[in-house]
This record gives structure tokens, C-alpha cells and sequence, in this order.
């Protein structure tokens, strides 16, 4: 794999949490690279570290030590600041609960994340539609979270990951507050994402129905890379 | 960043809460309330001194005999004489010497002391004085030594009952007859006391019979009236020019002194001016813990809503556009506070003027102290909304999007 078409490399990842006297070694040398494009599944009992590895894969936070580049970028060493504006280009995340905003339309919650940028508003909303209309959600571009299923809300989600076009979509248990029926859906419609607006997917689950949608599956235990 | 969503998440958002938003802002009512009315109250209150120390006359000097010198000479006639000369003292319109002391006037079966005032015509046409019926004093009777005298109309009223048709009834001046040329008209009450209270005699008559005095031409008082207010500074100059050129007194002391409405003016307006301050700053701590409730308010928002700045954060958003956010809802709110007290004020005030009115005490409210508690309220929402502000702009998103 050569590194310009690997969208994550991360080298030996390590993170330790101070709890008070104790540290905690969360993730202890973690080594991955994920194609561009490619739909990768982490799994691993709770406790393993993969809710850590999320947090650096998706920018949110920086490694003790070891090298992640995303997208091209060294992103391990970046300044608070930086790391937003990673997010904000490069990252989508579609959380378990949704964490859509309550009292915005679902047009607003999709606008959301290029609302940070320098976007004009008549481009937004017309990328927020497109994205809205991807998901199958056109007819419900006027409709707050509470008037909405829980399978459409996490429809909202996706569409609020994929409208600003990010390098890979970090998806935590997506289907975890959803019905079999409607986790169905969303997963085939993660898929439908993947194909036609070729986002790298890293789908982070317990669920083995979930992972077997995805072309490869890391697992992680006590957090090192099993193999 | 767009100013605009933002601002209008932000009325969502304190919209979504509207009993807290509104107890919230009452401090905020209430403190600029008391700021708008005070100061109005402040105002209204100097401004009616100023108008009755004006309605006296603010270019009237008043000349005394005394000043820094140990041994004054008397001011007479002749100085008075000497000040009206147009060729030495330009800026002068009028000159009237006048004494005053008190006096037992009576009527048969009625007498009661009173002031009474020895004056030539020219005093009574500089003050403005006129009669209800009779007519003013004459140069003819200054010169006789006359004995008429003119009532003011609350001693007409005590020794006749009446102040009607009193002209050419005999009053006694510490025993002295003197016939009634006419009643004075209504003064009104000042600050200063009651002028309907006296009596007014012409100054040879008094300086004769009833108020005697030992110098030669000797008066108590000279009356100047400069020719407009902004030539007051240099009619003193020109009296004192002339006093200081016919008194014997050392070099630089004077024997006299000259006072004038613009200083009682002037003292009366740093008084209110305190007076006003003082009353504002007490209203303004009220506006102070409308503000400290504000940041409490606000520090709870932030608890309230991690998640949603740990979202924010996830998708995007810096330090600075959390902070904006806050700031924005927090101003918004002491802004929307800050208004309603104004009209709240404004109503006060208003209030005040129609309990306390009739002329006594008139609140104004003015465009300063309105951009004053504009200002202030948006400058305290701001001031105190920039601590919340700030703690849920420094929070972690991963911690922010973990909690409940």
C-alpha cells in the first residue's frame, strides 16, 4: 500500500489516561492503514481501547505517542485549533444516539459542520439538500428531531457526516439504538455511501451482523491490534 | 461563521426556556429601570433649582459692602451713581441701590413684623416686579420721600383680609402712617422663601424715617443688572473697577464683594450633579446582580449542553465560534432586559412626575442616560457572560460528547 492511497496510517499508537495515581494504558502500540475507499470494521470487548482509537482516528484527540497521518496530514502533532479544522474537512461521525441538535430542522442539523467553514449560505443549503436527498430524507428536510424515527434521525446523521465530503466517516455503533429492521437499513445505506461518494468507512461495533458488512474487521484487545 | 444563524439559534435557544430567560432578564429590567428613573429623577430635580434660581435672574450682581478688607467703607448712593455712568461701566443695563430691614406694620387691630425693602423705581423694573392693582413706585416720591408703600399681597391679605381695593388705605410703618399705592403681585414660593411676605417702600423714605442708616448716602445693597448674561464677567469687572477707584483700601483687597445668580447657579447644579450620581450608582448595583444573574444562567446552560458543544466541536467548530455562541445568547438576553427597563424607567419616571408633579418635580428622561443603560446592560452581558462562555469553550470534545 503505497501512502497516497492510504487515507489513515497510524504507527504505533500508544495512549495512557492518568486516573488519579494510576495510569491507564488505553491503546499500547496500535499500527493500522486503511485504504482509501475501503469499509473497515473495529470490534473488541469494552475495555480494549477501540473508543480511543475512534477518538484519534476522528481528530478528536491526540495520541501520547506514535504518528497518525489522515488524509496526507500528520495529524498527532496538531494544535487544538488545527484539529478542529481537520474535523470539520476531512472527518464525518456518526455517533449510537444520533447527537443531532433538538431544535433544529434537519436542514440545519446537516448544514452544521459547514457552518464552520467559509461557505456561502445559498452553497450550503444546496449541499445540505443533496445530501438530505442521498439519504432519502427530501421530503423531511423541514422536520426537528423529535418528529422523526429513530432510523430517519440516524439518516439525518449520515447525511450531516457526508455533506461535507470528509476523507473517512468514523461510525460508533450506528445501528446500537436501532431496531434490526432500521439497522439494516442504515448499514445498507452507510454501503450506498461508500459506493457512490467513495468515503472511506471505519465502523466501530460489537455487533458481528455489522461487521460482516464491512471488507475487514481489526480487532482489538487490551488495546493492541489482534492478530 | 454565520452571525446570523447564530443569532438566531441563540433566541431559539433562550426561547426554549422561556420562565428562566425571562427571571433571568428581570434582574436585568429591574437594575436598568432604577438607573433610567434615578438619573430622570436627578434631573428633573436640577433642573427645576436651575429654573428657579433663573427665573431670579441670571444677570443680576449683587454688591455688598465687606469683601477681605478689615475696615470697609459703606457703599452709598454715589458709588451707585458712579456704576451707572454708561462711559466707565458699559456692560451695565441698571443700577439700583435699595436697603432692607424690619419693620412693625399695623392697622388698627392687626400688626405683624415683617421686611421691608427702600428702593428706587429702577429695582422694581429690574426685578420684573409689577401690581395687581395701584401702580409702582414714581421718581416723583423718591424725590418727595414720600410716605407710600406698596403690600405684598400675603400682608395685604393678614392686615385687611383682602387684597382687593386697598388702594389709598393707611397702614402704620413702625408707627408712621403711609398710604397704600398699590398690592404687589404674586411672587410664588422659591427655594429661597416667600417675597409675597414684605413691603416696599421708596429708598429716601426708608433711609429717613424707617430704616436708618449713619453714613452719608449709605445703602445696604447695590442691585447691577449686566446687559445679557454673557457680559455678567465683565460687568463685575467694570464694577469693581470703579468701587476699587472710589474706596480707599489697600492694594489688592477689596472692601466689598460681588455675588452673582451664575455662582448660586452653579453651586445649586454640582449639588443635584452629586446628588444624581449618587442615586445612579445605587441603581447601578442593582443592574450589577442583574448581571451576576445572568452568568449564573449562563453557567448552567453550559452545564446543560455539553453534548451539544462536544457535537459542535466534533464537527467543527474552534474555541472561538463555542465562545461567540454563548456570548451572543448572554447579550441577547441582557440587551432584550435592557430595553424593557428603559420603558420601564420611562414609565417610573413618568409616574413620579404625575404623583410629585404640578410643576414641583418634573423626572426627565434623556438620550444619554438611555444610551447609558443600553450600553451598560449590553457591556454587563458581555462582562458576565464571558466566564460561561469561555468554560464551554475549553471543554474537550471527547469528554463533552461522553457526558449525559
Amino acid at each position: 500500500m503505497n501512502t497516497i492511497e492510504s487515507v489513515v496510517q497510524a504507527r504505533d499508537l500508544t495512549k495512557v489516561y492518568a486516573m488519579g495515581d494510576l495510569q491507564v494504558h488505553a491503546l499500547r502500540g496500535v499500527s493500522l492503514e486503511i485504504a482509501r475507499g475501503e469499509v473497515v470494521a473495529i470490534m473488541g470487548p469494552s475495555g480494549s481501547g477501540k473508543s480511543t482509537l475512534m477518538n484519534i482516528l476522528g481528530a478528536l484527540d491526540r495520541p501520547t505517542s506514535g504518528s497518525y497521518q489522515l488524509d496526507g496530514e500528520l495529524v498527532s502533532d496538531m494544535l487544538d485549533e488545527r484539529l478542529a479544522e481537520v474535523r470539520n474537512r476531512r472527518v464525518g461521525f456518526v455517533f449510537q444516539n444520533f447527537n443531532l441538535l433538538p431544535r433544529a430542522t434537519a436542514l440545519a442539523n446537516v448544514e452544521l459542520p459547514l457552518r464552520y467553514t467559509r461557505h456561502q449560505v445559498s452553497d450550503r443549503r444546496v449541499r445540505a439538500i443533496e445530501a438530505l436527498e442521498s439519504v432519502g430524507l427530501a421530503e423531511r428536510i423541514g422536520h426537528r428531531p423529535n418528529e422523526l424515527s429513530g432510523g430517519q434521525q440516524q439518516r439525518v446523521a449520515i447525511a450531516r457526516a457526508i455533506v461535507s465530503r470528509p476523507a473517512i466517516v468514523m461510525a460508533d455503533e450506528p445501528t446500537g439504538n436501532l431496531d434490526s429492521r432500521s439497522g439494516r437499513e442504515i448499514m445498507e445505506l452507510l454501503m450506498v455511501m461508500n459506493q457512490e461518494h467513495d468515503a472511506t468507512l471505519i465502523i466501530i461495533t460489537h455487533d458481528p451482523e455489522v461487521a460482516a458488512y464491512c471488507e475487514r474487521t481489526v480487532v482489538l484487545r487490551d488495546g493492541k491490534v489482534e492478530n | 461563521m454565520d452571525y446570523l444563524m447564530t443569532l438566531r439559534e441563540a433566541i431559539e435557544s433562550i426561547g426554549a426556556n422561556k420562565l428562566r430567560a425571562v427571571l433571568t432578564m428581570l434582574g436585568i429590567v429591574i437594575g436598568v429601570a432604577a438607573v433610567v428613573s434615578m438619573l430622570a429623577i436627578g434631573r428633573g430635580a436640577q433642573s427645576q433649582i436651575t429654573s428657579q434660581i433663573e427665573s431670579i435672574g441670571a444677570n443680576l450682581l449683587y454688591v455688598r459692602a465687606g469683601g477681605d478688607s478689615a475696615n470697609p467703607e459703606p457703599l452709598t448712593i454715589e458709588d451707585a451713581s458712579a456704576i451707572e455712568n454708561p462711559g466707565r461701566s458699559p456692560s451695565v443695563a441698571g443700577v439700583a441701590p435699595f436697603v432692607q430691614g424690619n419693620v412693625q406694620i399695623s392697622v388698627p387691630g392687626e400688626q405683624v413684623s415683617t421686611g421691608v425693602f427702600g428702593v428706587t423705581p429702577a429695582y422694581l423694573e429690574i426685578q420684573g416686579i409689577g401690581v395687581l392693582e395701584g401702580s409702582l413706585l414714581t421718581a416723583e416720591q423718591e424725590q418727595e420721600q414720600a410716605a407710600v408703600v406698596l403690600l405684598g399681597i400675603e400682608i395685604a391679605e393678614t392686615l385687611f383680609g383682602t387684597s382687593e381695593g386697598l388702594v389709598g388705605e393707611v397702614v402704620r410703618i413702625n408707627g408712621q402712617p403711609f398710604r397704600v399705592v398699590g398690592v404687589l403681585e404674586e411672587a410664588g414660593g422659591t427655594t429661597f422663601g416667600s417675597s409675597d411676605n414684605r413691603v416696599i417702600i421708596p429708598l429716601s423714605t426708608a433711609r429717613l424715617r424707617v430704616v436708618r442708616r449713619t453714613g452719608v448716602g449709605e445703602v445696604d445693597q447695590i442691585l447691577v443688572e449686566a446687559k445679557s448674561s454673557e457680559l455678567v464677567d465683565a460687568a463685575i469687572q467694570e464694577v469693581s473697577q470703579v468701587l476699587r477707584s472710589r474706596h480707599t483700601s489697600n492694594l489688592g483687597v477689596d472692601d466689598f464683594s460681588i455675588q452673582n445668580t451664575q455662582s448660586f447657579l452653579e453651586t445649586a447644579e454640582s449639588i443635584t450633579g452629586t446628588l444624581t450620581v449618587f442615586l445612579g450608582s445605587i441603581a447601578g448595583v442593582s443592574l450589577l446582580v442583574g448581571g451576576i444573574g445572568i452568568m449564573n444562567i449562563m453557567l448552567v446552560s453550559v452545564i446543560e449542553r455539553t453534548r451539544e458543544i462536544g457535537l459542535r466541536k466534533a464537527v467543527g467548530a474552534r474555541r472561538r465560534d463555542i465562545q461567540i455562541q454563548f456570548l451572543i445568547e448572554s447579550s441577547l438576553m441582557s440587551i432584550a432586559g435592557g430595553i424593557v427597563g428603559i420603558l420601564l424607567g420611562w414609565g417610573i419616571s413618568a409616574l413620579v412626575g404625575v404623583v410629585f408633579g404640578g410643576g414641583t418635580l418634573n423626572p426627565q428622561v434623556d438620550w444619554n442616560s438611555v444610551l447609558l443603560a443600553v450600553g451598560f446592560s449590553a457591556t454587563i452581558g458581555i462582562f458576565f457572560g464571558y466566564y460561561p462562555a469561555s468554560q464551554a469553550a475549553k471543554l474537550e470534545p471527547v469528554e463533552a460528547l461522553r457526558s449525559e
